[in-house]
């Protein structure tokens, strides 16, 4: 390209200023005419005149340049005729001055530090109570929900609530079932390690199991399967929501609750107390081991260990949650992923805030199962 | 102007034996297409027909299976990833739904690719982003919006403001009318006859709206049993291929065109 990058000439005709703008004046010159162009001033001059005769090439940059010009001359009080303007460009130019100028950029509310820290302290205060407040709303209409679908169990959607157990539940053992036993060969290690001090390693079989199938086993798995199943359900749901999909159903004269909820609750309520077997089976396997190798104590004695010292109520206890975790996890999961609005982001921040506020409530709950547990002197 | 290079009439756009496929679906098989510097070129054909792959496959966002693909005189096979980038910026792309980034303000999109690629002041590229926007058609005030407030038509328009915020050579417009009002698309038409008259712009338009192929196409491409077949309006009026008379003489047409 042989053509002259964009220029314009200044030059005095009595009381007139005439302005030669040629060249091209296109996005990649814009940078340098819009610095030059604003020092530019109609000093002394009656009025202006922009001869455009020179000028070889013109976009919406360099147009926009020209009539910002102009209107910064008509704001001196100078008034500015434009001559020589090529056919081609005409349209343009007038189209950009008929566009006008820009308005005003929106003045966003000023930040004053102090006051903002309290007011966000408000608002997230208020946020979370009203959080509060709309998911037990939720949990209403899911229990309002489900009543309506036993009472008519040919609306329980099968299908639905299968494939999502499969995805919740049986894809999700290879994970449970590592962690666990992991978890199973670090408690053992150290139960032994401390108990040494005293010459009572051999308890460490009522330390790994109790400690195991009251809690480490449900909690781990429910940690696990927020993360990997309440996130994904927010997900599902939010970017449905996001595709206007949701709407979709509710014109189609379906309840989302009972088309995309209710399955996925299902699904997880029943996943969730085998996978938390699974887990103690695995916990106690990595235990076990660990412990065969600690202590020179054979399997078959440490099953008898075990026995003796760790009474069955003691899975019971543990599995008991494991339904309730279950609907948590499921219902806040869906929970958020109904409120996505609008935007891919918003799917991302739900979906944050629906793992961590389940994990949060799993947590919560078994501190309240344990209280009630050892009311009950279970 | 570039007087010879225009001259000389090497086309913008050049695609010989152009095959595409979805596992066993073929969509577009031996298809040639030449689109001609600084024209507008229409681009009609049944729902589902391949419209929008063709597009897809121009611009390198689905990979032809067989075929070569020439865009200003580059072929997309042989390019390496820099020539890609700088060729990428020479057009812009409305998609069939906009396609906004919705974490970002209308003029926040437009202002994406400007300030990527290029090293003006924020000022500046305030002014050029509400100059694109009021080009549209959109309110002042759809600046500072999301696209998750906008409607469909509007968030078309903000669509076409950052297809154009780096004033490209050639625009790709998939379905640009549809979902406008009437006066809307026809003011959308003459925005984009005159973008096109004054910068030289070649433009690659999918519409269904007879309308704007009768107002701003020189040409119109009719995608038919895989392949293109090409012509002006009068010359494509004579054809005798049943979709496409179907297509030029079917009610609405015969409304639209006065026929
Ligand atoms: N990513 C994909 N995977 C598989 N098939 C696809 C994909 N994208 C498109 N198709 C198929 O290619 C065909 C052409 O689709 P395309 O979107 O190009 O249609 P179109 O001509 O633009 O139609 P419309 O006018 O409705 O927009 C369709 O049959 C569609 O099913
Ligand atoms: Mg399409």
């Amino acid at each position: 390209m042989a053509t002259a990058a964009g220029w314009f000439d200044t030059a005095r005709d009595g009381e007139d200023l005439v302005i030669a703008i040629g060249g091209r004046w296109t996005l990649e010159a814009a940078k340098s005419l819009d610095a030059s162009l604003q020092r530019l001033l109609p000093a002394g001059a009656r009025s202006a005149r922009f001869d455009l005769a020179p000028l070889e090439e013109l976009d919406t940059a360099g147009a926009w340049l020209i009539e910002r010009t102009r209107l910064a001359f008509d704001a001196a009080g100078v008034p500015v005729t434009i001559s020589g303007v090529h056919p081609e460009h005409a349209q343009l130019l007038d189209r950009v001055a008929e566009a006008g100028p820009p308005p005003p950029p929106m003045v966003r509310a000023r930040k004053v530090p102090g006051v903002d820290f309290v007011a966000g302290v408000g608002e997230g205060a208020v946020a979370a109570l009203r959080q509060g407040r709309d998911l037990l709303g939720f949990f209403g209409l899911v229990i309002l929900t489900a009543l309506g679908v036993i009472a008519r169990p040919g609306r329980i959607r099968m299908v639905s609530a299968v494939s999502h157990l499969e995805r919740v539940g049986l894809n999700a053992m290879p994970i449970v079932g590592l962690i666990s036993f992991l978890v199973g060969v670090v408690l053992a290690y150290q139960g032994v390690d401390q108990l040494r001090q005293f010459g009572a390693e051999v308890f460490t079989v009522n330390l790994v199991g109790i400690a195991v199938l009251r809690e480490m086993g449900i909690l781990l798995t429910a940690i696990v399967v927020a993360g990997r199943s309440g996130s994904a359900f927010t997900a599902q749901i939010g970017t449905m929501k996001v595709n206007e999909e949701v709407d979709a159903l509710r014109t189609l004269g379906l309840d989302p609750v009972e088309v995309l909820v209710l399955p996925r609750i299902l699904a997880l309520m029943i996943a969730l107390p085998l996978l938390a077997f699974f887990a103690d089976i695995m916990a106690l396997l990595g235990g076990g081991l660990m412990l065969v190798v600690l202590i020179d104590a054979t399997f078959p004695q440490m099953m008898q260990q075990m026995q003796d010292a760790v009474a069955l109520s003691h899975l019971w206890v543990g599995l008991s949650k494991a339904p309730v975790f279950a609907f948590l996890i499921a219902m806040v999961g869906c929970f958020e992923g109904l409120r996505v609005s609008g935007s891919a982001e918003s799917v991302g921040r739900l979906t944050t805030q629906s793992v961590v506020e389940s994990i949060f409530l799993v947590i919560v709950v078994d501190a309240i199962f344990s209280i009630l547990f050892s009311y009950m002197g279970v | 102007m570039t007087e010879p290079e225009r001259d000389r009439r090497a086309p913008a756009i050049s695609i010989r034996g152009l095959r595409t496929q979805f596992g066993r679906q073929v969509i577009h098989d031996g298809l040639d297409l030449d689109v001609r510097l600084g024209e507008v070129l229409g681009v009609v054909g049944g729902s589902g027909t391949g419209k929008s792959v063709l597009l897809r496959t121009i611009i390198g966002l689905n990979r032809p299976r067989a075929g070569t693909i020439k865009v200003l005189g580059q072929e997309q096979a042989r390019m390496s990833a820099a020539q890609w980038r700088r060729l990428q910026v020479r057009w812009g792309v409305l998609f069939q739904n906009g396609a906004l980034f919705s974490s970002m303000t209308v003029a926040q999109n437009v202002q994406l690719s400007l300030k990527e690629h290029t090293a003006l002041p924020q000022r500046l590229m305030n002014e050029l982003a509400a100059l694109k926007i009021e080009l549209v058609g959109l309110p002042a005030d759809a600046a500072g919006k999301y696209p998750a407030e906008l409607s469909g038509g509007m968030r078309k328009r903000a669509g076409l403001a950052r297809a154009l915020a780096l004033d490209p050579e050639i625009l790709f417009l998939d379905e640009p009318t549809s979902g406008l009002d009437p006066i809307g698309a026809a003011a959308f038409d003459e925005l984009i006859r005159s973008l096109q008259q004054s910068l030289g712009l070649t433009v690659f338009m999918v519409t269904h709206d007879l309308d704007s192929l009768r107002a701003i196409c020189d040409r119109i491409a009719v995608l038919v049993e895989k392949r293109i077949r090409i012509g002006t309006m009068e010359q494509l009026l004579q054809d005798d291929h049943p979709w496409i008379h179907e297509y030029f003489h079917g009610p609405r047409a015969r409304a639209a065109l006065g026929a």
